[in-house]
């Protein structure tokens, strides 16, 4: 990948970014913020293959911690997410006393 | 190279390229309630497609470290993400934030200790990445550790922009030597991580609980840029359009939260307030403080013709959102128009008021924000106030001198009738002073939210 390409990938994706949140309404900003959060959680893929070319014992280390935190990121990052959106339902779909979160699966928005 | 390497590669580009656009696509779903749900699933299934072909690169090594940090790492958040409170869910967020940015800077430091300088573009950019992402991550631990009630002093001394500008500029010459290559050694590259590590604790430790939500997500923003850039040095498209997605759209959020708080972010950042500051103004307020009975406010709403819920955060923690919906679902069947009235701060980040709701099961179409409710109180019977304080305060539209002045504020006093439950007398969470609970038309209901919730919904039974 040349450096001016990079480039206008950056300059897309960023415009890209602001238009897809730009129309997104107050009730989902929280649920946004974490669903973000997971995309960030890309950050996986670079630290495996970090991971995968280090040598020297420390390269391995900070390689190893790499990778941890980044698994940590993309997987609570997608839990969470599913939890708060998995709440979210219109008065078609209302049931009374739905405690919890998780108690029925396969009962999601739609 | 043989042509099962290459390939593999167009594999590995082709598997990307599906990722990229799986991640915008669930991001655009995600904007609406409706699709909200598959969204994620679309991003997570670009996410699985990432992982599973990132394993073929060509001359990866260490596929049994790389397996065990996955297993482990994603193990420990799969059982914290399963478990967390959805009042905590600010601070977790916050928390796998900071490991991704963690992520992005150990990155930079593989590539840094390496010490193949792969020209100065690359290391400049995989040191910009490095600090930002070292910055995000020490910076969200302290966000996590405030919120969580770890960390409940707010330090600060004089000059402490200043000592904080001078440690930016000191990791910024130190990376500089680095990747222009003119002192790349390893105690050079430790000391620089150090500073930015340390950068991210001195900005984070003076800014106050109540802002940081809008700190949360300018740290999101930032993770997503340093992912960006050591995307760039990795030559990595995916990560390149995912960080710079979510540079971009944290950047909107982060100012949409600050705008919804009347605070810029340079003053959420720099001023230190954002605590129960010292400037609690007590302001002129007249009148006196009015109690009711359950009884008699039972009997006010089950004849009401419409009644708007304004939660607050007080409500979530005393967990009266069921019981408060349980009530309204009395009302709603007795066929008085119900609807609950957010506003952007409810809660601790704005939405999050909007999640716990969900929660006890309140559909999405019930909740309104400020802009579409604020013309309907007055045609509101009654406005129940539960454990929210300054953001219905008239005092914000009124009264120049108050620290609140200017920010958006619910007119729940246009209702006809104002109930406020509340567990004391005392000021909110700012120490002002209420005007709203003066007002002529406005009657206290003491007690904790979960118990007159009940009481309501007893009095609303009794009248049949």
């Amino acid at each position: 990948m040349t450096g001016i390409v990079a480039l206008y990938i950056f300059m897309l994706a960023a415009f890209c970014g602001y238009e897809v949140i730009s129309r997104v309404p107050v009730i989902l900003h929280t649920p946004l913020m974490s669903g973000s959060n997971f995309v960030h959680g890309i950050v996986l893929v670079g630290a495996m293959v970090a991971l995968g070319g280090a040598h020297t014992t420390l390269e391995k280390t900070i390689g190893f911690i790499g990778v941890l935190l980044a698994a940590g990121n993309a997987v609570g990052g997608y839990v969470v997410t599913e939890r708060m959106l998995e709440m979210f339902k219109s008065s078609g779909s209302r049931q009374t006393g739905t405690r919890g979160n998780t108690a029925q699966p396969g009962k999601g928005a739609h | 190279m043989d042509s099962s390497v290459l390939s593999r590669e167009t594999l590995i580009q082709a598997s990307y390229f599906v990722t990229a656009a799986l991640f915008i696509l669930g991001l655009k779903r995600m904007s609406s309630p409706v699709t909200a749900r598959s969204g994620i699933l679309w991003a997570g299934s670009g996410m699985l497609v990432a992982t599973v072909v990132s394993f073929l690169y060509p001359g990866m090594t260490n596929y049994d470290l790389i397996l065990a940090a996955i297993v482990v790492g994603g193990g420990l958040a799969w059982w914290s993400g399963k478990r967390v409170a959805m009042t905590d869910m600010p601070q977790m967020i916050a928390l796998y934030n900071g490991m991704g940015g963690g992520a992005a800077a150990a990155i930079a430091a593989v590539e840094l200790y390496r010490g193949e300088n792969p020209g100065y573009a690359t290391s400049s950019l995989a040191v910009v990445g490095g600090i930002i992402g070292s910055v995000s991550f020490s910076g969200s631990a302290i966000a996590f550790g405030k919120l969580q009630g770890l960390i409940t002093k707010s330090i600060r001394f004089s000059g402490q922009q200043v000592f904080n500008l001078l440690l930016l500029a000191a990791a910024l010459i130190l990376g500089a030597m680095v990747a222009f290559n003119l002192s790349a050694t390893p105690a050079v590259i430790t000391a620089f991580f150090a500073l930015a590590l340390l950068l991210g604790l001195t900005m984070t430790l003076p800014i106050g609980g109540a802002d940081m939500p809008v700190v949360i997500s300018l740290y999101n923003a930032l993770t997503g840029l340093a992912v960006a850039f050591e995307g760039f040095v990795l030559g990595n498209a995916a990560m390149i359009i995912a960080g710079t997605v979510v540079g971009s759209a944290g950047t909107l959020l982060t100012q949409l939260m600050a705008k919804a708080m009347n605070r810029s972010l340079g003053n959420v950042l720099f001023s230190g307030f954002g605590d129960t500051g010292g400037e609690a103004a007590t302001g002129d307020v007249t009148g006196s403080l009015k109690p009711i009975e359950a009884s008699d406010v039972g009997v006010m709403m089950a004849f009401a013709s419409k009644v708007i819920v304004v939660p607050g955060y007080g409500m979530a923690v005393a967990q009266a959102q069921h019981k408060i919906w349980e009530l309204c679902q009395l009302l709603i069947d007795r066929g008085v128009t119900v609807k609950f009235a957010i506003h952007p701060v409810a809660g601790r980040m704005p939405g999050h008021m909007n999640v716990l709701l969900a929660e006890a099961g309140v559909p999405y179409d019930l909740i309104s924000d400020l802009d579409e409710i604020n013309s309907e109180f007055e045609t509101a019977d009654v406005a129940l106030i539960i454990g929210a304080n300054d953001v219905v305060n008239p005092v914000a539209r009124n009264d120049k001198s108050s620290p609140i002045y200017g920010m958006p504020i619910l007119n729940a006093d246009k209702a006809k009738n104002v109930i406020v439950i509340k567990r004391g007398k005392g000021a909110g969470f700012s120490g002002i002073e209420n005007a709203l609970f003066y007002l002529d038309n406005t009657r206290m209901l003491y007690g904790d939210a979960q118990k007159a919730g009940s009481e309501l919904i007893q009095a609303i039974k009794a009248v049949g």
